[in-house]
């Protein structure tokens, strides 16, 4: 049976370069950890309101991201669609990058990040947060071992199993990740078991165009080719996994409209949020969602790779609304003490809480992704992670293979 | 192990029940309604065993009356914020407990409610914590043990009543009894080293001792306590009891 062909990336002065500017942005995301545990949280713009800000946005979303990023392999080992097969192992490892920067995020932003071993080995059973932690270091074992199997002579019996059990984990995962919110009773925003679903599409999306970008931009990089045909389907994948993800937000804003005590919040998010509604309505909604929906299943747009990229980067940006109304907004709204009273405190009571991520946060976040392109980046270079060309393993069809160039849409 | 955080149920708990009520009767007494009086703060220490674990039979809790507690009182506020090394309220700093003003628009009514952490049954911020730095105590008590606490503030996206306040900076000057640590989670810990030597809560103190008497700490779980009868007599309610945590702050006239 013929084999996609793959081989590692070469380490020309593009790469180098880029591997230079994101070992610094790490560096500065690093120093920006030590900055705030030194001085403490008062010089991020997270306060005992707003608790969690912008690093848990793209914490969140390079989470759910890498589940999603396994998306192109699941399709090959699971579902059975071989076309995916060559692109599989890049699915992969940017999976482990994605969420190895998503915690790297977290652990940092900690109050106490010295302390990670503590909550490694303090681990309380009822806490839905010391269950992900268990389900991201299993996510990481599991899909190594997957890796291996793909690229292992004469193992290939043993991926469809693997992969399939890197399906189910993921899954669980991702409702593991959206339960964090949904389990808060407390917080009128959250607190719904349809955050589960949520999570799960919005990973599936958000994973899915994250990998769109990512592999349009390794194969220009590259000069490799980029099966268009694929492409394009991928493109339609994503398309469909943003309605999904939208239904689910739909169907989770409607049922809280008919909920009386999650009204106010409703309205709120919904009509006088000011940038929350705005990034809600026109971030998620309308760039977000409906925008590359449109492009990915437009027939023309899907000739056009610039079209597609622009897709992908639209819903990732959507999808940064998205988790950032849920997350931070969802705070912003105060907690009802008093169910139809006028309250006000020293502390915020009845006050819409005020956020504005500050530049140690956000360096913070930029080391985080950094980390995830630095993996991705090094994994390729070392282990051939990405083809040389397209061969879909079922039927031997070579597939139609494009340059570089055209790869980048030039 | 520190005296605030405690090293869980082997810690020193308050005194007896009964050396309590004995302390209680004896000094601050207030009327709550004809017939009806509460036993208010007892100013002088009881006489307390040291060295005895925290009581699982007895679940600490208190009641504030509001109809006693007038508007613009903060002493309550400023006792906590003296007796645990708190700093004056602003934009980073913990509240261990606040006055909240609340507006009853249909009627007019308007209350200032003094919140704390409300020491639930059933604690959200316990059962999401990852660490178990959350933790009960045998006698009711929530704490934090700022030695496990990683800092991730989920307890305090957990606790529906913004009881949780994150150390946005480190501690200069602090009271050895109570430390606190930059980058945990911490909350009222109803003066757990005053019970542990057989003495009220700081708020119940002061507040007895120079405002009206409003507050009133016991056992929960002593029917023949004050705090118990006048809860029963009087159906005190808790905020957000709709939530099923069940906790230890009751309130009358909310
Ligand atoms: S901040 Fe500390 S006490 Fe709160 S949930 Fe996290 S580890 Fe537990």
């Amino acid at each position: 049976m013929p084999r996609a062909h793959y081989r590692e990336i070469e380490a020309d002065s593009g790469f180098v370069t880029l591997m230079l500017l994101f070992g610094l942005a790490l560096a500065g995301g690093l120093l920006s950890s030590l900055y705030m545990r030194h001085y403490g949280h008062v010089v991020s713009g997270m306060g005992n309101q707003i608790v969690w800000g912008i690093p848990h946005v793209f914490a969140f979303f390079l989470i759910v991201s890498a589940s999603g990023a396994l998306n192109v392999a699941s399709m090959a080992s699971v579902f059975g669609r071989t076309t995916y097969k060559p692109l599989a192992r890049l699915s992969g490892l940017l999976a482990i990058a994605l969420l190895a920067g998503g915690l790297s995020i977290l652990v940092l932003d900690l109050g106490r990040p010295e302390r990670l071993t503590v909550a490694m080995t303090n681990f309380n059973f009822k806490s839905i947060f010391s269950w992900n932690i268990n389900f991201y270091v299993g996510f990481l074992a599991i899909v190594a071992v997957y890796l291996f199997l793909q690229m292992a002579r004469g193992l290939d019996r043993y991926v469809g199993i693997a992969g399939l059990v890197a399906f189910l984990w993921r899954l669980a995962l991702t409702t593991a990740t959206g339960s964090v919110l949904g389990f808060l009773a407390a917080r009128q925003a959250y607190d719904a078991a349809i955050m589960a679903p949520l999570f799960i599409a919005m990973s599936l999306a958000l994973g899915q165009a994250v990998f769109l970008v990512v592999v349009m931009a390794v194969c220009a990089g590259t000069g490799r080719p980029l099966d268009h045909a694929l492409l394009h389907r991928m493109a339609r994948l994503l398309a469909i996994l943003l309605t999904a993800t939208l239904y689910f937000a739909v169907v989770q804003h409607i049922t809280n409209l008919y909920s009386p005590k999650r009204l106010a919040v409703e309205r709120f998010l919904l009509v006088d949020g000011g940038i929350y509604t705005a990034l809600l309505w026109i971030g998620y909604v309308g760039i977000g969602s409906l925008l590359p929906i449109g492009l990915g299943l437009c027939p023309a747009a899907g000739r056009s790779r610039p079209m597609i990229l622009a897709a992908a980067v639209l819903a990732i940006i959507g999808g940064l609304c998205h988790l950032y109304v849920i997350i931070v907004g969802g705070q912003a709204f105060p907690l009802l003490l008093f169910p139809g009273m006028e309250v006000s405190s020293s502390f915020g009571d009845g006050m819409i809480g005020s956020y504005r991520p500050s530049l140690p946060e956000l360096v913070l976040v930029a080391g985080g992704m950094s980390l995830t392109m630095l993996l991705t980046m090094f994994g390729m270079r070392l282990l051939p992670f990405v083809p040389m060309s397209f061969v879909d393993e079922a039927t031997g069809a070579p597939a139609h293979a494009v340059t570089g160039e055209q790869a980048a849409g030039r | 192990m520190t005296s605030e955080t405690g090293s869980r149920d082997e810690r020193a708990s308050g005194a007896s029940r009964r050396s309590f009520l004995k302390s209680a009767a004896g000094v601050g007494v207030t009327m709550l309604a004809p017939g009806v009086v509460l036993y208010a703060a007892a100013p002088p220490a009881v006489a307390q065993r040291a060295g005895r674990p925290a009581d699982s039979k007895i679940r600490w809790g208190l009641l504030v009356d509001l109809n006693k507690c007038p508007p613009g009182c903060d002493l309550c506020v400023t006792a906590c914020a003296d007796e645990n090394g708190l700093h004056r309220p602003g934009a980073h700093e913990s509240q261990w407990i606040r006055k909240v003003n609340v507006h009853d628009p249909k009627t007019d009514v308007r209350r200032e409610v003094p919140v704390m952490c409300q020491h639930c049954a059933m604690p959200a911020c316990v059962d999401v914590c990852p660490t178990g730095a959350s933790f009960k105590r045998a006698d009711g008590i929530v704490l934090v043990d700022r030695h496990i606490c990683i800092g991730c503030r989920y307890c305090m996206m957990a606790c529906p009543y913004q009881a949780r306040s994150f150390v946005h900076e480190p501690q200069e000057n602090q009271r050895p009894e109570v430390p606190r640590g930059v980058g945990t989670a911490e909350a009222c810990s109803l003066c757990v080293h005053r019970i542990d030597a057989g003495r009220m809560p700081a708020c119940v103190e002061a507040c007895a001792a120079r405002a009206g008497g409003a507050m009133v700490f016991g056992d929960l779980n002593d029917p023949s306590s004050a705090i118990a009868k006048a809860i029963g007599t009087h159906r005190a309610t808790t905020i957000r009891a709709d939530l099923g945590l069940d906790p230890a702050v009751h309130y009358l006239s909310l």
